[in-house]
């Protein structure tokens, strides 16, 4: 255990086109020793799929400014599950108002870092999920 | 001597720029600066004082707050209410889909429609949003890039409804898609044909709209993606080299057109850097354009600005110091000497503006012009022994960091490769982890922080029934327009597209006969390709 590197698809779905948000997160994972996959700039919910399964990657953090985070993460879990990809962590990031938290988390998104979290929470996070997680399996 | 009078125990102060700051200036710091060449009068070249011999006391600063949402007719009441209120101008907010030219029934614009702005599918959706407005009175910034081209068109074809002749049509279009890839991110076609259109638009303007500024090169949207002050400028005045290039290939003289070439600037941070560097900035700017491009006509010299409050300093944490955070913003942009502001709502972190938040900062900008004496005298700091030192050493670091993108061939090149993009979100990211550590001091943030305060704002309350409305509108318009005046529009729009032939006079037949925004998006899509984003990290 510990050898393998966890890998992080950080993603920008919908046409939103903050990205500076997403970029500085991803500066901070690879810092942090992580192998960090950004997609770029407008991407649909199955293109992120896609490239999540392809890349084996153990977290999807989508980083949504534009207000759509709702429907948008709706749809990520719903892909995921339908393709059968319920191990991987999906956090949500950007502009996020307190009251859709709770929304996401019974969507089943595992944890959103709204704009202001610490990076080092973030950091934390993905590793004590990403090592519990290996250890059941 | 007291222990802490010793010079070793003073705390080192470098600013963003990298510049370091001394705690005392006086003559010796200046000396090499002569008042006729490096400053000069209010008005005069190289303008570092000011575009205007009169500046403020002539006429206050525009007041111009961005707004727009949902449908055109609430953006129109939204509109109508800032004005009644005695804002001067307008700066229409698109939604996403707009921005990016899909229609509202397209299936990528789902949840997007009407949500951060207005959404506009045809001409007819853009004459609601202006409704009982005098265009002709009014100037308004229209901010859309990669399909400005279009809402251009669509703009100058309600004037002439309207019975506005284009002599008389005032206002700025973004049109900036070179900063769309390094922030903001609202980009379509690959850079060649973007800017091939922008170069369309300005001869189109330079000929036949002589009062609308085609482009607005914006500092801002780079400032706020992370890059320092400097690189804010620099960055602005090379790609407006780019567009300059561009419009000289087709033969136009700089005094064609230099004159309506205006900037959007950003401020947040150092006063005195941010002061320093508007003050830097103009004098480069004259420079540029009298010694490099040749201009004869002072004003094609002058740097032509909206400055004003960016969201990129303001916080989620205790959002009510936001409404302090806008005042003292707004304060630099008056000591700057912009010709328009704009400021960012304290409840900008978390929502569009609430009409509370949006009415506080034009009254911010108010009070500013109208109670506090900053309209009394034209740039009241100048000859301060800091000020002035420190708008040398700007104007040094912009012509550095400017010198640095030439190297490479440009901005063209510099945007294509990904290297400006990387720059940027390294400096974004050395920034935060400054201010997470506590290195760089944010209030609310990482001092005087306060137990989990329950933030009182208002959010906008998203009205989902707007794509229903405007996919009712389309379905409407498709079945009323002349479906052959479409057709040949598209075909002629295609053909020039392909040649070197200026589109604009096929996208203005094109929108007279109702065609949509999606439809000329897609013929340019067809033509041009789609831009291939390098992650530039």
């Amino acid at each position: 255990m510990g050898e393998k590197r966890i890998r992080v698809l950080i993603a920008k779905p919908g046409l939103d086109g903050h990205d500076k948000g997403a970029k500085v997160v991803v500066h901070a994972l690879k810092e942090a020793g992580m192998e960090v996959l950004y997609t770029g700039l407008h991407k649909t919910i199955d293109e992120i799929v896609n490239t999540a399964l392809e890349e084996d990657v153990d977290v999807i953090g989508l980083s949504i400014y534009s207000g759509v985070h709702l429907p948008l993460s709706k749809k990520l879990i719903a892909r995921l599950k339908e393709k059968k990809l319920i191990d991987i962590l999906v956090l949500v990031g950007g502009n996020i108002p307190q009251g859709d938290v709770k929304i996401l988390k019974d969507y089943g998104v595992t944890e959103v870092f709204p704009v202001g979290a610490k990076l080092d929470e973030i950091i934390e996070f993905i590793k004590k999920r990403v090592g519990e997680r290996n250890e059941k399996i | 001597m007291k222990k802490s009078d010793k010079p070793e125990e003073i705390k080192e102060i470098i600013l963003e720029s990298g510049i370091k700051v001394k705690p005392v200036y006086g003559p010796e710091d200046t000396k090499d600066l002569s008042y006729d060449k490096d400053i000069g009068q209010p008005g005069e070249y190289p303008f570092t004082r000011g575009i205007h011999p009169l500046m403020y006391r002539k006429r206050p600063w525009t007041m111009r707050q961005y707004s727009g949402f949902g449908t055109a007719k609430e953006t129109n009441e939204r509109f109508k209410w800032l004005l009644d209120q005695g804002q001067t101008a307008l700066n229409v907010a698109f939604d996403l889909p707009t921005q990016l030219g899909l229609d509202s029934d397209d299936p990528f614009a789902e949840e997007e429609v009407g949500r951060v702005g207005m959404a506009i599918d045809t001409l007819e959706d853009l004459e609601e949003a202006f409704a009982d407005i005098p265009i002709d009175k009014i100037s308004t910034s229209l901010t859309i890039n990669p399909v400005a081209s279009v809402m251009l068109a669509m703009y100058l074809v309600m004037a002439e409804k309207q019975g506005i002749p284009w002599d008389d049509v005032r206002g700025t279009i973004q049109n900036d898609i070179l900063k769309e890839y390094i922030g903001r991110g609202t980009w379509i076609f690959p850079v060649g044909p973007s800017i091939r259109l922008i170069g369309d638009m300005v001869e189109f303007c330079s000929k036949n709209v002589p009062k609308f500024n085609p482009f607005s090169v914006c500092g801002y949207h780079i400032r706020e993606s992370g890059a320092t002050p400097v690189q804010e400028m620099a960055y602005a005045f090379e790609i407006a080299i780019s567009y300059i290039q561009e419009v000289l290939k087709r033969g136009l003289n700089i005094d064609d057109f230099a004159g309506r070439i205006a900037f959007n600037f950003d401020i947040y941070g150092n006063l005195w850097e941010q002061v320093a560097k508007f003050r830097a900035g103009r004098r480069l700017w004259a420079k540029i354009i009298k010694e490099r491009f040749g201009a004869k006509n002072p004003r094609s010299m002058t740097l032509r600005m909206i400055a004003g409050g960016g969201g990129g300093g303001l916080t989620i944490q205790q959002p009510e110091n936001n409404i302090v955070r806008g005042a003292y913003y707004a304060l630099i942009s008056a000591l700057s000497g912009t010709q328009t502001m704009a400021l960012c709502s304290y409840d900008e972190a978390y929502t569009i503006p609430s009409k509370k938040a949006a009415l506080i900062s034009l009254r911010t900008m108010q009070i500013l012009a109208d109670e506090m004496g900053l309209r009394d005298t034209v740039d009241p700091l100048a000859g301060s022994y800091y000020i002035e030192w420190l708008t040398d050493e700007m104007e040094k670091k912009i012509a550095e960091c400017m010198k640095k993108v030439e190297e490479m061939g440009g901005m063209i090149k510099a945007v294509e490769s990904g290297y400006i993009q990387g720059e940027v979100s390294r400096q974004a990211y050395i920034q935060e982890k400054k201010i997470q550590s506590g290195e760089t001091t944010k209030i609310g943030v990482n001092k005087y922080t306060m137990e989990e305060e329950k933030a009182e704002v208002e959010i906008h309350q998203f009205n989902p029934k707007v794509a229903e409305e405007q996919k009712r509108k389309l379905i409407e318009i498709k079945t009323q327009r002349n479906e052959n005046e479409v057709k040949d529009a598209l075909h002629g729009l295609k053909k020039a597209a392909q040649t070197d032939e200026n589109v604009m006079p096929h996208i203005l037949k094109a929108v007279k006969s109702y065609v949509t925004l999606g439809e000329i998006t897609k013929v340019f899509k067809e033509v041009f390709g789609e831009f291939k984003e390098p992650i530039g990290l």
